[in-house]
């Protein structure tokens, strides 16, 4: 019973606050003082540029993270699958999960120290190797941010989501492979003929658990690599509600972005889930 | 572990001669050196920051440290340790995160342990609420409110108690005892007239001992790494943890300037600091890593077979 006790109080005893977002919410009159005025909040952030301008960030950044982050640790495992030195593969996949353990404020303290235009590590290099004049400033300028942003966030992962494709390879049946050996397949063949077949049930569980998320946006990430300069591409939905909701007060308005936010997040999981189980595969739920 | 992974294809090929008859040799190199480089970016920049940690000012200053520390110098951890402010909040975090992984565990067990059980009824009702909360949440502001109007704003619990619950682990828990446990096992210990909760702590608990180990992982390295809640809940600085401190330090708008107070009598340039304070905040991690890691592909392996 106490977890049943632990959802209630934390997260259902949650849910009666989004009625907020139907309300011009003042903290100080509290939930019975406030007045209801239906769906006028949402009409209003549909008209914010700021509105406007997160929700187009996060939709653009969260597709570009599944256009490189999802495909990065298939092929990675496909790679590894490869290797056949077994302590060589041990060792690389120990380290190769490492990134995954270290919290965001340290992905981004280490890229800020050696991405700096001046005194980073990686500027220096290139500098000394005469392949640029001046540093680039990779967390300091947006459009260089957005790639930074996007290939920090795959190197990050990118090892640590092969376990699951790694796992799915093992259980190929192998006689599958003796049979492609007999025939006289190619390694690549054996890849794209039997391997990847072989994945692809996890590959689309996975990819809908993926879907489901193109709406949300991780608050650490985006916060722990902000800075006044690339404020134009970091300023997604999470930071919205963050800033509009704790910072400024506008308690009504960041509830209202988050309930829609959730719902529209609920609504892709359950179509992705439907979409999956037509194709028929196993769905989810 | 490894060797789940290694499957009929590469030991066809170290026993059936596929080596010899390799027809592509270079891809092999190809891969060999692309997989040692990404492994190169995972380590690399932690032993750049180390050396500079360790490294004298004007030696940082020539851009003259790379991966070996020049004219080593200690000086920066010795006023990281005189302020006292990273160590007195890594204290604070390791007790806060062994006080949210006990309670997280305890409360897994309870959640997952009755909803293998058939005999329970409504049991699927039970896990629907519970997982409910999975896909849908009330998001920041209901949750902030919700938290003020429990006290908790600026407590250490407001980090414990509202995560403790987490239903993806209660799932992971819940098909780990659905497929090693055998029903049988309980029903005989049921017959020798063993209670339900010396049915669980017997018998039930001692054979899960992997998962708990990895799921006690999962908890405490997710308490470790996270912040965002600090940020949203707690503004004394006694209560924030190392991450939300290492952030505010480092990452905070000011990236030149870092703030130690005036006692410790800072003789490092702020990037000589700022290594060192990455470094100090790293370190466990790194130390503890290859000793834990086991435990987590385990775990993501049981997540995995479910979904």
């Amino acid at each position: 019973m106490v977890p049943i006790a632990c959802v209630f109080i934390f997260k259902y005893a949650a849910y009666p606050g989004l009625r907020m977002a139907f309300m011009d919410f003042k903290p100080a009159k509290g939930y019975a003082g406030s007045e209801w005025v239906g769906f006028k909040t949402f009409a209003k952030i549909f008209s914010d540029k700021d509105f406007q301008r997160a929700l187009n960030n996060s939709l653009v950044f969260n597709f570009l993270d599944l256009l490189i982050g999802f495909p990065a640790p298939i092929i990675l495992a496909l790679l590894l699958n490869e290797l056949r030195y077994k302590s060589f593969k041990k060792v690389t996949q120990t380290i190769l999960y490492l990134p995954h353990f270290l919290s965001w404020v340290i992905v981004a303290s280490v890229s800020y120290t050696l991405l700096k235009p001046e005194t980073g590590l990686v500027n220096i290099l290139l500098i000394k190797m005469g392949m640029i004049e001046t540093g680039i400033p990779f967390l300091t300028e947006k459009w260089h941010w957005a790639a930074s942003y996007l290939l920090l966030a795959v190197w990050q992962s990118m090892g640590w989501g092969t376990i699951v494709y790694l796992a799915a390879i093992t259980g190929i049946n192998g006689e599958l492979y003796e049979a492609a050996y007999l025939d006289g397949a190619s390694r690549w063949q054996n890849v794209w003929y039997i391997t990847l077949p072989g994945i692809r049930r996890t590959t689309i569980a996975l990819l809908i658990m993926n879907l489901g998320r193109i709406m949300g946006s991780n608050f650490e990430r985006l916060d722990s690599f902000g800075n006044v300069q690339v404020k134009d591409f970091q300023y997604q939905l999470a930071i919205y509600i963050y800033e509009k909701g704790l910072s400024a007060g506008n308690f009504s308005r960041a509830t209202a972005v988050g309930l829609f936010q959730a719902l529209v997040g609920l609504l892709l999981v359950l179509l992705a889930d439907r979409f999956a189980k037509m194709l028929g595969e196993d769905g989810l739920i | 572990m490894s060797d789940m992974f290694d499957n009929q294809y590469t030991r066809i090929s170290t026993r059936g001669g596929y080596r010899r008859g390799s027809r592509f040799p270079i891809a092999d190199i190809f891969i060999i050196i692309f997989i040692s480089i990404l492994c190169l970016t995972c380590i690399l920049p932690f032993v750049h920051i180390a050396a500079k940690s360790i490294s004298s000012n004007t030696a940082v200053m020539s851009k003259s440290v790379f991966l070996l520390p020049k004219e080593i110098d200690f000086s920066a951890y010795k006023s990281i340790f005189k302020d006292g402010t990273l160590t007195r909040s890594m204290v604070y975090t390791v007790y806060m995160t062994a006080l949210f992984t006990a309670f997280g565990m305890i409360v897994t067990i309870c959640g997952a342990y009755p909803i293998t059980k058939k005999r329970l009824k409504g049991r699927n009702v039970l896990s629907f609420i519970m997982l409910f909360t999975l896909y849908f949440s009330a998001g920041l502001i209901p949750e902030y409110l919700l938290m003020k109007q429990l006290n908790l704003l600026n407590k250490m619990w407001v980090l414990i108690l509202p995560l403790m619950f987490s239903p993806y682990n209660m799932l992971i828990m819940k098909s780990f005892l659905q497929s090693t446990i055998p029903d049988s096992l309980e029903e005989s210990a049921f017959l020798d007239g063993a209670s339900d909760f010396q049915i669980l702590f017997r018998i039930v608990l001692p054979l899960s001992k992997p998962i708990l180990a990895t799921l006690s992982l999962f908890y405490a390295v997710g308490r470790w790494n996270a912040y965002a809640d600090a940020k949203y809940f707690i503004t004394k600085r006694s209560l924030q943890p190392i991450q939300y401190i290492l952030s505010n330090m480092v990452l905070s708008s000011s990236i030149e300037t870092i703030s130690l107070s005036e006692s410790a009598e800072v003789k490092s340039t702020p990037e000589v600091i700022q290594a060192a304070t990455i470094m100090f905040a790293t370190l466990p991690i790194i130390c503890v890593y290859p000793f834990i890691q086991k435990y987590f592909v385990k775990g993501v392996m049981i997540g995995a077979i479910k979904g």
